[in-house]
Formats: C-alpha cells, structure tokens, sequence
C-alpha cells in the first residue's frame, strides 16, 4: 500500500488485484487523490470502515453528527477548491447527510456522499436503517449512483468524483450496498467511464463572444455581475484582468464575495437584498449587465420585472439551464468561465481597437453613489455591542489570507459586508439553501483543507446550536477553528423582519442566550466542555484584545461568545418582493436614483 | 397552456422514470401522457412526453431534463412533422340489440373485435388522439365498462432519426 501513488497508472498488463468492494471503495479514493474524508460509521458501512483504519493515504475525520460530515466537506471542497467527501451509514446516517446534500446543490459545490445502505436483497423490505436515500436525493444531487456489485465500485467512484468536480460542480451520491462492499472482484484503474449523456460544454461559440464584447464595446454604463461561478471556475485572476481592461464596475454576489478583490475600486460590493447602495443602483442604472456565473438568484433581483430595467443582458454560465431562467438573456454563452472571460477579453481588445472607450461619465455617477452611500452602522441605543464592529475588527485583524465561514442571518449578511475579502475561497457560507449551522462544520473542513491559514467561523447563537458538537470533533484532532457566536440572543434574522414587516411582533425568536437573559447555554462553559478556549466578551474595549488571543491560540479551539445588541439590524434593505430601486439605506431612508 | 410533445432517449436505468417526473412534479406540471420503451439501440430507452404547459416554463425543463446524467437527447416534435398514435382497448357493455350496432361501427374507426362475451365486447383502436375520442363518443351510450389507454407514441417522419449522431464525438 505504501508504494501506491494517486496517479491513475495506465497501461501496465499485470493481473489485476483481487479486491473486497470496500477495499476498492478505499483503493479508488485514493487514485482519485483523496486526502481526507469525514464521516461516522453505521452497520452497513462497517466492510468499509474497516478497510478505511488501515489506510495511510486518506485522514478519516470522525464526526458527531453526519451533517456536520456534509458541511465540513462542503468548508473543505470550498476552501481548497476540490472535492469534499462524506461518508455516511444507510438509514438516519444517510439522512443526515441531506442538508449538506441540499446545500452543496444550492451552491454547486463539489462533493462526494459515500452511503452504505443494507444488504442488496433486504432493500425495499424496511430492513432495519433502511431509507430508499437515492430516492430521497434524486432532486438534490446533481446525480446518484446505487452500486450492488463489488466490481462496478471503480467505475462509479470515477464516474461520481468526474460528475461531481466538472461542469457546474455539486453533489453526487455513491450507496453501495453491504454485499457490494463484502464481495470481492478484479480492481481495474483507471475504469472506464461511460458517460454518453454527461458532456458539459466549456468552450463558447466564438460568434456570441464577438456579440458581448461589441455590447461591451458600446456601453455607457456597463456592470459585471460576478457570481460564485467565476469562483468554482478558478477564473478570478481573468476577471479582475477583464474589469480593469473594460473599466467597468463590479459587483459581487454573497457568493462571490472574495472572487474580485475588495480593495480595487471598481469593486461596488454585493448586490441584492442587503448589497450595498452603489452595487444596487448600479444594476438598476446599467445599459448592460454582464452575469457571469451568477443565477439572478431572488436574493439579488429583487422583483425580477424592475431589475436592471434598462440593461441589456449578456448571461454567460456554464449551466445552459441557468440562461434566461429568471431574466431572458440578449447574449447567451454557454461555457467555463474561465475560458469565456479569456476571450471576451481578447474580443472585447479587438472591438475597441482604434475607438475611443470612455467611461467617465458613469463612473460620475457611481463614485457619487459610493461617496454618498458607504456602508456602515449606527451604534446601538442599549449600549451594548455593535455586531458590526465585532466581525469588522475580526476581518481587520485576522487580515485577507484567512478563511471565513458563516452560519445564516444577520451576522452572515454582516460579515459579507463588513469583512474585506482579498482572494477566492477565502469566504464560505450557505448562501442558496440558507443552512443554519453550517459554520462551525465549515470551518472545521477548511481548516482541514487549508491547515495554515486562520480559520473563523463567524456563527450565530442560533446556528452555533445546531451544529455546535463538532467543537468536539475539532478538539479531538487537532483543529484548530475560531468561532465568533454573534450573540444576539435572538434568531436575528427573523426577528429582524418581524420588527419591519410584523409590527414588531417577535414571535419565538428569543433564544435566551445573551444579555439580560438565564443565558442557556452558557457558551463559554460550553467552550470548555469541549476542551475549546471559551472567552466572553461584552464591551468594545475587549474586543481586539480577545480576537488576538483566539488567533494567537493554535493548540485548541477558540469560542468566543460576543454580546452584542439584538436591535442591531441589517442595512441598506431591499424588501422581499419589490424593485431593487426601492433599497434603503437605513430605517426609513431611501436613497434619490435617477429615474429614467 | 399549450400541447406540447416531448422525445427523450434515455439510459435505461434504474429510478430513471422517477427523475424525469420529479423535474415535471417539482415545477406542478401535470404530465398528460407518458409512454416508455425500447429504442433501436441496446441499453437506451425512448420516453414519450405529453404535457400541456406554456413555452418558457417548459423551456426550463427540458433543459433541466437535459442535465439528468443518464438523459441522452431531448427533442420537441413538431405535430405537423410527426406521426403520433394512441392505442387503446375499451371494454363496453353489450346486449343483443346492441352487439350489431357496435361490430358495424368498430370498423368505421379501423378499430377491432380482440373479445366477446355475452354481456361485453373488448375493442382496440389505434390512431391519433381525435380519432380514439371520436370512437369513445360513439361507443359512450352504450356504455363503457373499463379503458386502458397507452401513452401518445410520436416520431417524426422522414429519413431522419433522432438517435442519429448520438454516439458521436
């Protein structure tokens, strides 16, 4: 096993091994190049599990519950850009897994599920742990694979791990049987890989491309609309090469924050419900929007009739279905981002070459909106904690090279804007599917990933408490995550509503874990329960003080337990289901834009 | 709401059918018709498809239908390019005064007699779907007893076949 590499060795004529299914679930992991999984063995994956202790190629990390498997390999395909694996027992274990599933789905991120359902003849008997978890996923998986037999293992791990990291990225699902597992047969890799109806296309046609880039080219107030995509497609450096050639603004989706960096000025910040008021109304004011791995998600249009209504739309994605899905594109491209920024880029040189391309006169308008209308906070009424300046110092000290990783609500929304991202993959949330609790197993898988860089999960007291048992997970191997709970004492993001949109009627959204309250649980005696540096802080004073000793921390992990305001809520506001021109820049405080 | 006719040749596959209804069931479309079988080449299968939907939305989901793994090809017929045919068989009740009238009408539809009894005839009819509801018209006051209808089944006319240049590339 030692001399094994993962390099598929083609075209050696040695008999090939004889192995159980699960040694070839293990063998195949790890020409795929496999490092590390996380998951919890169950009866049925037990064939599996066993092979899995004598490995010395793949780290097996043992979590507390199976959806923390999901989103710590969720944090670790989003942090290092590769794939995420997570292995789960048939029945709740596989279950368990859904979310994570649903998540990756919703964000495209690339990850293998490994499930071991029952015996091959038990299934469909309500056998016991059995659920029917292909069945289940279908919809949420980009596909599922069921294995019976020990020798089709190779084949269908190859064919899940291509499926799941090419193309628009997302989950894939492998369950595979307990007799699959135990049977044994010839181990053949590389296998063939018979896909007739999985092509995905990623060179565009060079006519569209010449179609954007003349629309480009003739633009007076051109927005990029930069979507995730461009950062599952690696392609950051392409279009920060592209803006600064067009000169146009960029705006940066929630999960595209990172992609194009913060600092360069034609960055506007993120768009959408809680974007920022230059980001918003320049996508309203815009005669041409180009979305490029982004899915005019509901989130960022707002009512989609009012969204960008005088912009033309060029739409490229690497997902056809995603084209003039929401909003009919003028110019479609279907392709990698990658490749399709490369050439719009060349294009766009030829189709200004001896013109003059002048966007001053735009960027008038948006610097004023900028000036006029940069983020920032009141300081609350109750003299407690401002939120905002808690995750604001976290990214100001920690600094651009660390990851970030946030459950969902306010304090998500905050750390999207109130932490300068530099570089891709330097911020993960839930941004589709909206997953309380997958920060802290995120986190964990990131720091898994990439162990050198400083990892904070950015957490909510709600979310803290749904995924909160994988401290344990991080204390027993060595992973060293920070985690920020933005205690508000409230499910924040609720109560924020109720507070605009219900008269103030805050119906079950107190979780009575922060200031002036039994404060259950007391998250710093949790901290320590779980072998973690528990810290609390409740005044601005002990802020910087605390974010230094958790970074400076490395031989456990670090909670700490910020007290902050719950009136404290999130601005600018765009509400659910109106124009975008109707944001707010705070309470009751719409900013003029220029009708047309 | 329009008519539309969908073709998909696809991997035959375990749970297949059941991913291409849920992209239909997810979205609250009905599926009017459904007809599965072999297609002329080993290990895939062709898929009928009616459904009563409007143009965008069902742009949406053939292009979804068209990231299933195991869909091969997706094609909407065209009615006036396409021959399509429903097969049905209707039991309907018969007595003597009225077995005569029936056997004299089935022909009329080029429907057939596939079994008699005292009290009931079984008739097939094969044909688009105006014909098959013009003979349920007919058949109606005599009273039918039980129907079990096929899905639409279509394919275009001409040479050209819709699993040409499949295995291409």
């Amino acid at each position: 096993m030692s001399t094994d590499t993962p390099v598929p060795t083609a075209g050696k004529t040695k008999a090939p091994e004889i192995l159980t299914g699960s040694g070839a679930i293990l063998k195949s992991l790890e020409m795929l190049g496999v490092k590390d999984v996380f998951g919890l063995p169950g009866g049925a994956i037990i064939p599996f599990y066993d092979e899995l202790m004598s490995s010395t190629a793949i780290r097996h990390i043992l979590v507390r519950h199976e959806q923390g498997a999901g989103h710590a390999a969720e944090g670790y395909a989003a942090a290092s850009g590769g794939v995420g694996v997570a292995i789960a027992t048939s029945g709740p274990g596989a279950t368990n897994l859904v979310t994570a599933i649903a998540d990756a789905y919703m964000d495209s991120v690339p990850l293998l599920a490994i499930t071991g359902p029952e015996f091959s003849p038990l299934m469909g008997t309500e056998a016991f742990q059995e659920v029917d978890i292909v069945g289940i996923t279908m919809p949420i998986t980009k596909h599922s694979f069921l294995v019976t037999r020990a020798e089709d293992v190779p084949a269908t791990l190859a064919a899940a791990y291509h499926i799941a990291s090419t193309g628009r990225p997302g989950p894939v699902l492998v369950d595979i049987t307990k007799d699959a597992q135990q049977n044994t047969a010839a181990f053949v890799w590389p296998p063939k890989v018979d896909l007739p109806g999985y092509r995905p296309v990623t060179k565009a046609h060079g006519k569209q491309i010449q179609a954007a880039a003349q629309l480009l080219a003739e633009a007076k107030r051109p927005v990029f609309y930069v979507g995730g995509g461009v950062g599952r497609a690696k392609a950051s450096a392409e279009m920060l090469e592209l803006a600064e050639k067009v000169g146009a603004p960029v705006v940066t989706t929630l999960m595209a924050r990172g992609v194009f960096p913060d600092s360069n000025p034609l960055n506007l910040g993120m768009p959408g419900m809680h974007g920022t008021v230059p980001a918003v109304l320049s996508i309203q004011e815009s005669d041409l929007l180009i979305a490029i791995g982004a899915r005019f998600d509901d989130r960022v249009t707002g009512k989609p009739s009012e969204f960008a209504p005088n912009a033309k739309v060029v739409h490229v994605d690497i997902d056809p279905a995603e084209i003039s899905k929401i909003r009919v594109a003028d110019v479609p491209i279907v392709g990698d981002a990658k490749d399709v920024i490369a050439d719009l880029s060349l294009a766009f040189t030829e189709a200004t070459k001896g013109k003059e391309h002048d966007l001053s006169e735009w960027w008038v308008r948006l610097d004023q909106l900028k000036e006029r209308f940069p983020l920032g906070y009141d300081e609350p009424d109750d003299g407690l904690l401002s939120p905002q300046y808690v995750i604001q110092r976290i990214g100001e000290i920690t600094g651009p090279e660390a990851v970030y990783a946030a459950g969902v609500g306010q304090h998500q929304m905050w750390a999207a804007q109130f932490i300068k991202y530099e570089r891709p993959n330097s911020w993960l949330n839930s941004g589709g599917a909206g997953t309380m609790g997958y920060g802290v197993p995120a986190a964990m898988g990131a720091k898994v990933a990439e162990p050198d860089r400083t990892v904070w999960a950015i957490d909510g007291d709600g979310c803290f408490q749904m995924t909160n048992q994988e401290l344990a997970t991080c204390t027993i191997n060595n992973i060293p995550i920070k985690v920020a709970i933005i205690n508000n004492s409230s499910l924040g993001m609720v109560r924020q509503w109720q507070s605009l949109f219900y008269d103030g009627r805050h119906s079950f959204t107190d979780l009575n874990t922060g200031h002036g309250t039994a404060m259950v649980p007391d998250f710093v005696k949790m901290a320590d329960a779980y072998g973690a540096l528990g810290i609390r802080v409740t005044t601005k004073e002990e802020v910087d003080a605390a974010i230094k000793l958790a970074n400076e921390t490395n031989d456990r992990p670090v909670v700490i337990d910020f007290i902050v305001s719950r009136d404290s809520l999130v601005w600018p506001m765009v509400p659910q289901g109106v124009g975008n021109s109707n944001v707010q820049y705070a309470k009751d405080h719409a900013p003029e834009w220029e009708e047309e | 709401m329009s008519h539309h006719v969908l073709s998909l040749l696809v991997e035959d596959r375990p749970g297949l059918l059941t991913r291409v209804a849920g992209l239909f069931a997810r979205r609250g479309f009905n599926i009017e018709s459904l007809a599965v079988g072999a297609s002329e080449i080993a290990g895939l299968s062709r898929i009928t498809v009616v459904v009563d939907v409007e143009e965008l939305p069902l742009e949406q989901v053939t292009k979804q239908l068209n990231k299933l793994i195991n869909v091969i090809k997706i094609v909407e017929l065209d009615p006036a390019q396409t021959v399509q045919r429903e097969h049905m068989l209707i039991k309907v009740r018969v007595d003597h005064g009225t077995r005569s009238q029936i056997l004299e009408a089935a022909p009329l539809f080029r429907a057939r007699i596939v079994d008699v009894a005292t009290d009931a005839l079984v008739i097939e009819v094969t044909g688009d779907t105006a014909k098959v509801e013009a003979l349920l018209r007919v058949l109606e006051p005599y009273g039918i007893k039980e129907i079990a209808q096929s899905g639409l089944l279509a394919i275009g006319r001409g040479g050209k076949s819709i699993t040409e240049r499949v295995f291409k590339n």
